[in-house]
């Protein structure tokens, strides 16, 4: 028995089924990703002023995922457009453009990206041990330049073992150059081209710390902001990545040879969710790399 | 509404991402005052430039082609 509507529009909706799907299935997307943004912003605006994170992030990589996802939506619709016109294939080449595009967005952001902070270390010390951390945090010198207090000391953890074995009593750290110079003025405003790790080591003892973890969605409201937020939307990724890679195997040439307008409608419903995705990332780019 | 006019919307969405990181990279230049933010603001504004013609060339080539659904 046939699917009906596949490629006619059905009568009372002018509209053929699987458009009418994707578009359902995109309002629930936008309640998900509306709810994760509406509860960033929110923690943002309660965070203390001056308090909340910023600068974190890598800007030239972020430009340059954001810069292949534009580029993938191209590709999309011209392959879309490709099959409109049966042309199968310069379909064939747009849309491996397209899956090449998306892969090389998950592999900067899953081998580069998030290691980068997973190797990253912090530690928040308790407010009656600020003084004794002087040296790596210039508070005072934040204070006379009315910036906000700093709490934390950050860098890479030279022993891992201290995070599990309660018998080591210190973190030993290899500063990030705000708390190796913390009076140093260039210091005072985040920076957006990453400043490599210092060969500064800090010994901080256990018993000053309240909270020290690698900087892992448990470190602070907004790296779990930042995890959940990417994280879901690369899986989005993978998702369309996997329906393209389906679309361009031998298979989809067998459909097509039975039915090109049939495979030009899938192709348009993936390249609708593609689209989706894509503008997602277009609003997640600016609230947490540059804002 | 079909995928050419969702990818004209996108682009539209596009541009002005490319024209608020050039603003972006020209506020923190002021603030910083470092030559790589200007090259930054450059590309983001040439970016938006070439998004618009882009839109406009594909807006007019599916208008052409008839693919419009």
């Amino acid at each position: 028995m046939e699917i009906p509507y596949t490629i006619s529009t059905r009568p009372d909706t002018g509209l053929w089924n699987a458009k009418i799907g994707i578009w359902l299935f995109l309002a629930s997307e936008v309640m998900l990703f509306g709810g994760l943004f509406s509860a960033y912003i929110f923690l943002r605006i309660d965070s203390a002023p001056g308090m909340w994170p910023h600068g974190l992030l890598n800007v030239p990589v972020g430009t340059f995922n954001t810069c292949i996802l534009i580029m993938s939506s191209v590709t999309v619709v011209l392959a879309w457009a490709s099959l409109k016109m049966r042309r199968y294939r310069a379909y064939w080449w747009y849309m491996l453009a397209t899956i090449l595009c998306g892969i090389i967005f998950l592999v900067v952001k899953l081998a580069y990206e998030w290691p980068q902070k997973y190797d990253h270390f912090g530690i928040y010390i308790k407010p009656e041990a600020l003084g004794k951390h002087e040296q790596y945090l210039g508070n005072a010198y934040a204070a006379e330049k009315e910036l906000p207090p700093r709490l934390e000391i950050t860098g890479h953890l030279h022993n891992r073992a201290a995070l599990s074995d309660p018998n080591i009593k210190e973190y030993e750290v290899a500063l990030d150059p705000l708390n190796a110079d913390p009076t140093n003025p260039s210091m005072d405003r985040p920076h957006f081209f990453p400043l490599p790790v210092t060969d500064k080591i800090a010994t901080i003892e256990k018993k000053d710390v309240e909270r020290a973890t690698m900087f892992l969605p448990t470190h602070n409201a907004y790296f779990a902001s930042y995890f959940t937020i990417t994280g879901l939307h690369g899986l989005h990724v993978l998702a369309g990545v996997l329906v393209f890679i389906y679309m361009w195997l031998p298979v989809s040439k067998k459909l097509y040879q039975r039915s090109p307008e049939h495979l030009a409608n899938r192709v348009e419903v993936s390249g609708l969710f593609w689209h989706f995705v894509d503008l997602i990332w277009i609003f997640v780019f600016p609230l947490f790399y540059l804002l | 509404m079909s995928l050419k006019a969702f990818h004209i919307v996108f682009i539209i969405f596009s541009t002005l991402l490319a024209f608020g990181t050039g603003v972006w990279c020209v506020w923190i230049d002021l603030v910083e005052g470092l030559p790589i933010y200007v090259a930054g603001a450059i590309a983001s504004f040439t970016a938006a430039i070439a998004l618009v013609v882009y839109g406009v060339w594909f807006y007019r080539k599916m208008k052409r082609l008839r693919i419009i659904t």
